[in-house]
């Protein structure tokens, strides 16, 4: 490779000495670096041995030098969190003392708590009402504004603190009763009174089903809990039956079935679970989706 | 080891040191039309630079009233009557476009205009180099008391230079930081050790380089670190202007006797009389006569050094000045000479420049103090709501850029009976929501539009949003989707 025979030329375009390195008849330049380069790159090199001294930098067989500095990106991350954390126990704190009509009259406030309640949602309420809380057959949307259980902001935060047929006892009770199952009604008056509950909410009924039959059945078994009118009762988590909006099904087998063999579908309380503050925060985020009373 | 030496004095036989020493250039002051616009130059670009922070630009209660200022704290760039937000930065992007094009378009025309004239490199190490030969003295004085030893007046004036150097490169990192903040609040600051700590760091950084870039590492920045010198080599054509030493003129070289004895009895000759000014003045050390080379930076002092021997000796000047190889050779062959500043490279320069440049006024002139942006939601994307009607929820972004506080309607149009309502803002007009946007600031909130038809709507229907300046009638209009399931 190096061929110093050649050494000692002077290459005749440039009128430099030539290091008498030489690769297949190209001779290398002797081009040095200036000299304050060279001393700056000396420097280089003392401080990188002076930053393997102060900062961690070798790897052990279990663990790192640590340096004399004793940094660590983990324990400045430790700092940052703590310091979250104050910030977030002071907002969480105002949350707390502010109540639910506060929180939606104050915007900080209310972004602060939709955003908490919007987490909190995502880790515990999405599995039956979905992310977006638009539900699905048997577990409510939340964005509308229909509720059995009552739409205000009270209301709202109730039923997440007692859940319905939770086994709470201060949980939303009653079930739908299974008219067919248990014999009440017999299945040609379960048609009658399905299509006259159809008909409430301007929907088609089957040609041929005796209406009439079917409201004088609706007044005697319905009306307790869904009310003269057939809108419903929160009290009782009795549906309205005239809207458009239907948990189970509108359609004709389905309200058959419902009748049928009765429903009954369960929250679960979060009070043991969940702190107050949170709830309070979701129930402002579920109520701010669109649908609140 | 070795005392260093320059690259071409190494000998054939020697090894040779590691490193090559500095040679310690000693440019000679000189007078002349570059030299003038030179100084012209370097007092308007440090004029601009040290004293733009004091103007004042009025924008209204409560805005900054500095002209050009940083704001990084509320990510805000102003400058006269613009102001930019982050998101805005695409023009600093066009800016840095159309500032690369100039510099492509000078360097087509003119070769290293910026290194010669405008680079701060270049003005600082000037106006270092003019501080120095006032303290002490020209050329020939510095270069004597560089080899004499140690005196007290030699100690006296390199005190004082220092101590110049020192307080111009203060003031240099102390303009910087200016930018940054409030000009006069942050002077008294400083003077009172009420500012930031980032502020001294930061004029002491400026301090630090600009003392040392600007005095000592001078021409070596720009012939080993700094990369314009080799973008430029390789973006120059062959009709390019460069600083060029007129050789077809000059050669061949005699000193002056001998040239008028051998012009005496008819002898060609050439103009140069080897006099050596051009490398006296030249503040890189290097001999233009040797051709175009790194080193240059075109600052065209060599072009004045050679004029005024010219004209003292009679002979007609520019034997250097800016020319070309082309306009060299065709001289030789007794052709005249052409030059082409307009052609396929600066006319496309020029065109790229217009083109950005206009785009960046246009865009500019029309934009919007008011501003909206909409996000439609994902999850529902619709809902059906009891009486049978849809709604669909959207997240809206206003955005004011004005310097006070307004109250803003928002509309919608599109969906058939569509019904806007506002989350968390109640408003005395229920049909038609107004909010109050903050001045100067982006308000997020969530909007539910609602819409009710007895006919068949198609599953998508396009929607307006409109945003609405109650006061200046300002308004701003986004488009979206509304979905029926
Ligand atoms: S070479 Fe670089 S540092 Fe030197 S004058 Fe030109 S642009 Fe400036
Ligand atoms: S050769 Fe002439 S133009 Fe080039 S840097 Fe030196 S004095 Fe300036």
């Amino acid at each position: 490779m190096a061929d110093h025979a050649h050494h000692g030329e002077i290459d005749k375009v440039t009128g430099t000495a030539t290091t008498g390195h030489e690769w297949d008849g190209i001779q290398e330049l002797n081009t040095p670096l200036p000299r304050w380069w060279i001393w700056t790159f000396y420097a280089t090199i003392i401080w990188a041995i002076g930053y393997f001294i102060v900062y961690p930098a070798w790897p052990l067989m279990n663990g790192y030098t640590h340096g004399l500095f004793g940094y660590s990106s983990r324990a400045e991350l430790d700092v940052d969190l703590a310091k979250l954390n104050q910030i977030r126990g002071e907002k969480m704190q105002a949350l707390a003392n502010a109540s639910l009509e506060e929180i939606e009259k104050n915007p900080a406030l209310l972004a602060l708590a939709r955003a908490k309640g919007k987490v909190v949602f995502g880790d515990n309420c999405a599995a039956c009402h979905g992310s977006g809380a638009a539900g699905g057959k048997g577990f409510p949307n939340l964005n509308d504004d229909d509720w059995l259980w009552g739409g205000t902001l009270e209301q709202i935060e109730k039923t997440i603190k007692y859940g319905a047929r939770s086994g709470n006892d201060d949980g939303h009770m009653g079930n739908m009763l299974a008219f067919g199952k248990d014999g009440v009604l017999t299945k040609e008056q379960i048609v009658q009174v399905a299509n006259f509950v159809r008909s409430l909410s301007g929907q088609s009924t089957r040609p041929g089903v005796d209406l009439a039959a079917g409201k004088q059945i609706f007044a005697e078994n319905c009306v307790a809990c869904h009310g003269e009118d057939a809108k419903g009762n929160p009290e009782l988590g009795a549906p309205n039956l005239t809207d458009k909006i239907w948990l189970y099904g509108g359609d004709e087998a389905t309200i058959i079935e419902t009748i049928t063999n009765g429903r009954g579908g369960v929250m679960p309380a979060w009070i043991g679970r969940l702190d107050p503050t949170t709830i309070k925060a979701m129930a402002v985020y579920v109520h701010s989706l669109g649908g609140g009373k | 080891m070795n005392k260093p030496l320059r690259a071409t004095e190494l000998q054939p036989d020697d090894d040779g040191p590691l490193y090559l020493a500095q040679k310690k250039i000693y440019p000679q002051s000189v007078s002349g039309p570059f030299r003038r616009i030179k100084w012209i130059l370097m007092a308007v670009c440090l004029g601009i630079y040290y004293f733009l922070p004091f103007v004042r630009w009025n924008r209204g209660l409560g805005a900054p009233d500095q002209a050009v200022l940083i704001d990084l704290a509320n990510n805000r760039f102003y400058f006269f009557a613009i102001e930019l937000w982050p998101q805005e930065i695409y023009y600093f992007t066009g800016l840095l476009i159309v500032a690369a094009i100039v510099l492509f378009l000078m360097n087509s025309l003119g070769g290293r205009v910026w290194c010669g004239y405008l680079c701060p490199q270049t003005v600082w190490t000037d106006l270092f180099y003019a501080v120095e030969r006032f303290v002490e003295g020209d050329r020939r004085e510095r270069m004597r008391k560089a080899g004499e030893g140690f005196k007290m007046q030699r100690a006296a004036e390199l005190a004082l230079k220092h101590s110049i150097w020192l307080m111009i490169a203060w003031w240099t990192g102390g303009a910087w930081v200016l930018y940054f903040a409030d000009a006069p609040t942050l002077i008294k600051e400083l003077v009172t050790f009420d500012a930031p700590m980032v502020a001294y760091i930061w004029i002491g950084i400026l301090t630090f380089t600009t003392y040392t870039l600007a005095g000592f590492m001078r021409e070596q920045v720009c012939v080993y670190m700094c990369p314009w010198p080799r973008i430029q080599a390789a973006l120059t054509d062959e009709w390019a202007l460069n600083v060029t030493y007129k050789y077809d003129r000059g050669e061949k070289r005699s000193s002056l006797k001998k040239a008028a004895q051998l012009r005496a009895i008819g002898e060609p000759v050439g103009d140069c009389v080897d006099c050596n000014q051009c490398v006296a003045v030249c503040p890189t050390g290097i001999d233009i006569r040797n051709g175009p080379q790194l080193d240059c930076i075109q600052c065209g002092l060599c072009i004045d050094a050679c004029d005024n021997v010219m004209t003292k000796i009679g002979r007609p000047t520019r034997l250097i000045g800016y020319d070309n190889d082309i306009n060299i050779h065709r001289r030789m062959e007794g052709k005249p000479e052409i030059f082409k500043p307009i052609r396929a490279r600066t006319v496309i320069y020029t065109l790229i420049i217009v083109a950005i440049g206009g785009a960046m006024i246009y865009k500019l002139a029309n934009r919007t103090l008011l501003d909206i942006n909409v996000l439609h939601d994902r999850n529902p994307v619709a809902v059906r709501l009891s009486d049978g009607s849809v709604r669909n929820g959207y997240t809206i972004r206003f955005l004011n850029k004005r310097g006070f506080d307004r109250v803003v309607a928002v509309d919608v149009d599109g969906p058939p009976n569509a019904v806007i309502h506002v989350v968390g803002a109640d408003s005395i007009t229920p049909a038609r929501p107004m909010i109050i946007l903050g001045r100067d600031t982006t308000t997020e909130l969530r909007v539910l539009v609602d819409s009710n038809s007895s006919d068949d709507v198609p599953s998508s229907v396009p929607v307006t949003f409109h945003v609405t300046d109650i006061g200046l009638g300002e308004v701003a209009s986004t488009k979206d989707v509304f979905v029926t399931p």
